[in-house]
C-alpha cells in the first residue's frame, strides 16, 4: 500500500538500500584489512562513537524539537556507569553493562527532561546545562564513581564480550561499529513507529499534537529517555573503545556543544545527517592539520597552525550554513538526485520484472 | 584521461609525501611531542615544549647529537585536550626510532599508560602524573621523574616545619590547603591528612569550584580559621586571584605556600603587588644564570633557533622545567647507549636508560645545571628517583630561592605508592617485577 502511495519513495528506498549494503560490506568486509591503526583507532573509533552520540541528540532535537545542551553529561553517565557495573558486578557480561549504563544514563535524562513539560526553546536549552554542570560536579565530588581513584581518572577494562576479547585496534573498530549499527537500526525502527511520529508532531506543533491526541508528557520524556540512552551507549564507546580512560573534564561543555553542532552541520532530523556531521567534525580538522602540517610546518609552529585551521573550519562551516541550511545531507542529497535517479529507473524495472 | 591518470598519480606521491615520515637513514632519535600552544594552559605549554625543544636543539648544533645520533621531533598541538593527545599518539607512534612520551598532561598520561606498555615505549610525566606509577615494579614504562604530587606534599609539610625550626614544632600548628576543584586538585587530600595525623598539625582542606576566579567565601573561612600557613593548590587563573584575594581579606602573603602547578610566573604576574613575598616549591629553579642556559642563549638562540618566541621567558619556570626535562630525556638516551651501542635505540633500550637515570650533584654541575635541579636517582623499581625541591620567593619582578634542597619523606610515602600500585597490578593482572630483568608483559 505504501509503495502504492508513494512510488517514488519506494523506488529511492531500494537504491539507499543499495547504498547501505555497499557501506555495510565496505566497512566490515574492506576497512578492517586495509585501514591502518591510525585511520581504525584514531579517526575511525571516534567518529563512530560521535555519529552514535549525535544520533542520540538528533532523535531529540531534530525529531521531537527538544533543545539540549546536556549531551556531555549524558556521555560521561554511560562511561561512568559502564565502568561501576564493570567493577562492582563480578562476572558481569560487558554487554549486560553496556546496556545497564545506557538505561541509567536514560533515567538520568528522564530526570533532567522534567523541566521541558514547563520549559521550551531558549529556556529549556537553559535547563539542560543543569545536567550539564551537576553531572561534571558529581562526578568530581564524589569519589565513589571513580572508585576513589586519587585523581579521579580511571581507566576503562579490556573489551570482551562472550570470552572473546576486542583488544586490537581493529577489534575495538568492530565493536564500536556492531554498537552502532544495532542502535542505528533499532532507532530507525522507532522513528518509523507511532513514537516516531509523535516526537515530529510534537516539534512541528505542540498544540496541535496535543488535539490530535498525543500524549505530551510521556511523548517528551520517552524523548529524553531514548536520547540519553542512546548517548549514554555512545559515552561508553567513547571511554572504552576510543579512550580507554575517563575523565570528568573530558566531559565538559564544549564536547555538549560539538555533538549540537554536528547535528546542526549535518542536517537536524536525519540520521544519515547525523554520520555526515560526524564524520565533518571529526575526519576533516584532521585532514586539514596533516595537510597544515605538511605544506607550512617549517614557517610556523603547531599552534599558529592550529589557530589558522579554527579560522578555516569556522568560515567552512558558516559558508555552508548559508549555502544550505538544511546541512550537509540536504547537499548530498542535491547532489546524488541525478544519479539516483538514472539508477533507479533500471532497479524498479527489475522489480517489476 | 592521460590528464586524468597524470592527476592521479600527482595525487598518489603527495599522499605518500604526506602520509609517510621519511625513515631515517642516519642515526635518529625521535621525540614525539604532544604539545599545547593554544587554549587555555598555553602559558605553560610554550614554556615547557620551548625549553624542551631549545635543549634538544643545543644537543644537536653544539654536540652534533647524542654520539652522532641526533635528535629529531615533531609536534602535534593537544590543547590539554585527551582524546587530541590520543590522536597525536596514534599518529606518530610508528615512526622510527621513538625514544619517550613527554605530554605534560596527567589526562592524556592516563589514556597512555596502557599504549606505551604494549607498545614498550616509555612515558615521562616529570613533576606531575599517578603518583603510584613511581612503583617501577608495576609500571615499568612509566616515569614520573624527580617529583610526584605525594612527594610534593611532603616536601611542603618539611619546609614548613623548617620554617617553623623543625617538625616537632608543626604540632598544634593550623594549616589550610587551598585546592583546585578537579582531579587534580583533590589527588593529596589523603596524604595531607596522613601528614597531619603524622605532625599534629590541624587541617583544614577547603576546595575552590573550577575555574576559580572568585574565591571571596574560601578567603573568609580562611579568615576565621586563622590558620598559620596557606597552602595553594591551585591551576591557572585561580592562582592570581588567591592572591590578591587573600590580600583582601589580609592575610600576610608570605604564608602562602605554592604548589609546582601555582609556581610560575604566569601564576604570580596578574596578581601585582599582593603578590609579593609569596613562596612556591620547585624542582628547578628559576633564572637565566646558569651555565646551561646560557649556551642555550649563546648556540641556540645566537644561531635563530630558539624556541621561544619571547625571548624574556628564558630561565622561567615553565622554561626552565622543559629545559631539565630535556637534559633527563637526553641523558637516559646516554645511559642506554653506553649498554646497547651508539644508535637508534628501541623504546625498550631507553627505558633502560631511564631506569639507570643516575645524576649525582657532580654530574649534574658538569651538564652545566648546577643549582638549577639537585641530583636524580632513578632505579628499576623507583621510577621518580628522588628528586629534590626547593622554594623561591617572588620579589615582584623575578623569583628569589630561598631554601636548601630539601626531601620528601620518600621512607614515609613509599609503603602507600606500594599498596596503591599492588591494588592496580591486581585489577590488570599485572605480574609485578622482581628485579632488573626485562619487564613480562602481561
Amino acid at each position: 500500500m505504501t509503495t502504492a502511495a508513494h512510488p517514488v519513495a519506494g523506488r529511492r528506498l531500494t537504491a539507499n538500500h543499495l547504498g547501505i549494503a555497499v557501506l555495510l560490506t565496505a566497512a566490515y568486509g574492506v576497512i578492517p584489512f586495509a585501514g591502518s591503526d591510525y585511520l581504525l583507532d584514531a579517526v575511525l573509533t571516534p567518529f563512530l562513537a560521535l555519529a552514535l552520540a549525535a544520533l542520540g541528540l538528533n532523535l531529540l532535537t531534530g525529531y521531537a524539537g527538544q533543545v539540549s545542551l546536556g549531551s556531555a553529561a549524558f556521555l560521561a553517565v554511560g562511561a561512568y556507569a559502564a565502568y561501576n557495573f564493570n567493577l562492582r558486578v563480578h562476572e558481569l557480561p560487558f554487554l549486560v553493562s553496556l546496556v545497564a549504563a545506557g538505561r541509567v544514563a536514560a533515567a538520568v535524562g528522564v530526570g533532567f527532561g522534567l523541566p521541558s513539560l514547563r520549559l521550551r526553546g531558549f529556556y529549556l536549552a537553559v535547563s539542560t546545562l543543569a545536567a550539564q554542570f551537576f553531572v561534571q560536579w558529581a562526578l568530581t565530588k564524589f569519589g565513589w564513581f571513580s572508585n576513589d581513584s586519587p585523581s579521579g581518572v580511571i581507566d576503562a577494562p579490556p573489551l570482551a564480550v562472550a570470552g572473546i576479547t576486542f583488544s586490537g585496534a581493529v577489534g575495538r573498530y568492530l565493536f564500536s561499529l556492531t554498537v552502532v549499527v544495532i542502535s542505528t537500526l533499532l532507532a530507525i525502527r522507532l522513528l518509523r513507529s507511532q513514537v516516531g511520529r509523535n516526537f515530529i508532531a510534537l516539534r512541528d506543533n505542540e498544540t496541535a499534537a496535543k488535539v490530535i491526541g498525543v500524549p505530551l508528557l510521556r511523548t517528551k520524556l520517552l524523548a529524553f529517555g531514548v536520547s540519553s540512552f542512546i548517548v549514554g551507549i555512545a559515552g561508553v564507546l567513547w571511554a572504552f573503545a576510543y579512550l580507554r580512560t575517563v575523565e570528568p573534564a573530558g566531559f565538559n561543555l564544549d564536547r555538549s556543544f560539538g555533538i549540537l553542532f554536528i547535528i546542526i552541520i549535518g542536517g537536524l532530523a536525519s540520521i544519515r545527517g547525523a554520520v555526515l556531521g560526524a564524520a565533518f567534525m571529526v575526519v576533516f580538522p584532521l585532514l586539514l592539520s596533516r595537510l597544515g602540517a605538511a605544506l607550512l610546518g617549517d614557517i610556523f609552529n603547531s599552534g599558529v597552525l592550529e589557530m589558522s585551521q579554527r579560522i578555516v573550519i569556522g568560515a567552512l562551516i558558516i559558508g555552508l550554513l548559508i549555502a544550505e541550511p538544511r546541512g550537509l545531507i540536504a547537499l548530498v542529497d542535491r547532489l546524488a538526485e541525478p544519479i539516483l535517479r538514472r539508477f533507479s529507473r533500471p532497479l524498479s524495472r527489475s522489480t517489476q520484472s | 584521461m592521460r590528464l586524468s591518470r597524470s592527476l592521479r598519480a600527482a595525487a598518489l606521491a603527495a599522499a605518500i609525501a604526506v602520509g609517510t615520515v621519511l625513515p631515517g637513514h642516519a642515526d635518529e632519535q625521535f621525540f614525539p611531542l604532544q604539545s599545547y600552544r593554544v587554549g587555555p594552559y598555553a602559558a605553560g605549554g610554550t614554556g615547557f615544549f620551548g625549553g624542551f625543544i631549545d635543549y634538544l636543539n643545543l644537543i644537536n648544533i653544539r654536540d652534533g647529537g647524542v654520539n652522532g645520533v641526533k635528535l629529531t621531533w615533531e609536534e602535534g598541538e593537544t590543547q590539554y585536550e585527551v582524546e587530541r593527545g590520543v590522536e597525536v599518539y596514534e599518529r606518530l607512534k610508528s615512526h622510527t626510532g621513538v625514544a619517550a612520551w613527554n605530554p605534560l598532561s596527567v589526562g592524556i598520561a592516563y589514556a597512555m599508560i596502557d599504549r606505551i606498555t604494549k607498545d614498550k615505549v616509555p612515558l615521562i610525566t616529570v613533576n606531575h602524573g599517578r603518583t603510584d606509577s613511581t612503583d617501577g615494579r608495576v609500571f615499568p614504562y612509566v616515569f614520573p621523574l624527580l617529583l610526584n604530587p605525594y612527594s610534593e606534599t611532603s616536601g611542603i609539610v618539611n619546609y614548613v616545619a623548617s620554617r617553623e625550626g623543625g617538625a616537632d614544632k608543626l604540632k598544634g600548628k593550623k594549616i589550610v590547603v587551598l585546592y583546585h576543584g578537579s582531579p587534580y586538585g583533590k589527588e593529596t587530600i589523603p596524604i595531607y591528612k596522613l601528614l597531619a595525623d603524622k605532625y599534629g598539625f590541624s587541617l583544614e582542606q577547603i576546595e575552590v569550584p573550577h575555574p576559580g576566579n572568585e574565591q571571596q567565601s574560601q578567603w573568609l573561612s580562611i579568615r576565621r580559621a586563622k590558620p598559620d600557613y596557606v597552602v595553594l593548590r591551585g591551576w591557572g587563573v585561580m592562582n592570581p586571584v588567591a592572591l590578591k584575594t587573600a590580600q583582601k581579606v589580609g592575610f600576610p602573603v608570605d604564608h602562602i605556600i605554592g604548589n609546582v602547578w601555582s609556581n610560575s610566573e604566569e601564576d604570580v604576574i596578574p596578581a601585582g603587588d599582593a603578590a609579593k613575598g609569596y613562596v612556591a616549591i620547585t624542582t628547578q629553579a628559576s633564572g637565566a644564570e646558569y651555565p646551561v642556559l646560557q649556551e642555550v642563549i649563546k648556540t641556540v638562540y645566537g644561531a635563530g633557533k630558539g624556541n621561544l618566541e619571547d625571548k624574556k621567558r628564558i630561565g622561567s619556570v615553565y622554561h626552565n622545567l622543559g629545559i631539565v626535562n630535556g637534559i633527563l630525556n637526553v641523558e637516559a638516551i646516554r645511559i642506554a647507549q653506553q649498554k646497547f651501542g651508539k644508535r637508534t635505540l628501541t623504546g625498550d633500550e631507553v627505558r633502560w636508560g631511564f631506569e639507570h637515570l643516575q645524576l649525582d650533584p657532580a654530574r649534574v654541575e658538569a651538564l652545566g645545571a648546577k643549582g638549577l635541579f639537585h641530583s636524580i636517582n632513578v632505579t628499576w623499581d623507583n621510577h621518580e628517583g628522588d628528586g629534590r625541591v626547593t622554594f623561591q620567593q617572588w620579589e615582584g619582578t623575578k623569583w628569589k630561592v630561598v631554601s636548601d634542597w630539601i626531601a620528601p619523606d620518600w621512607a614515609f610515602l613509599r609503603p602507600i605508592i606500594e599498596k596503591s600500585a599492588a591494588a592496580y597490578a591486581a585489577e590488570h593482572n599485572i605480574k609485578i617485577r622482581t628485579s632488573d630483568d626485562p619487564p613480562v608483559s602481561q
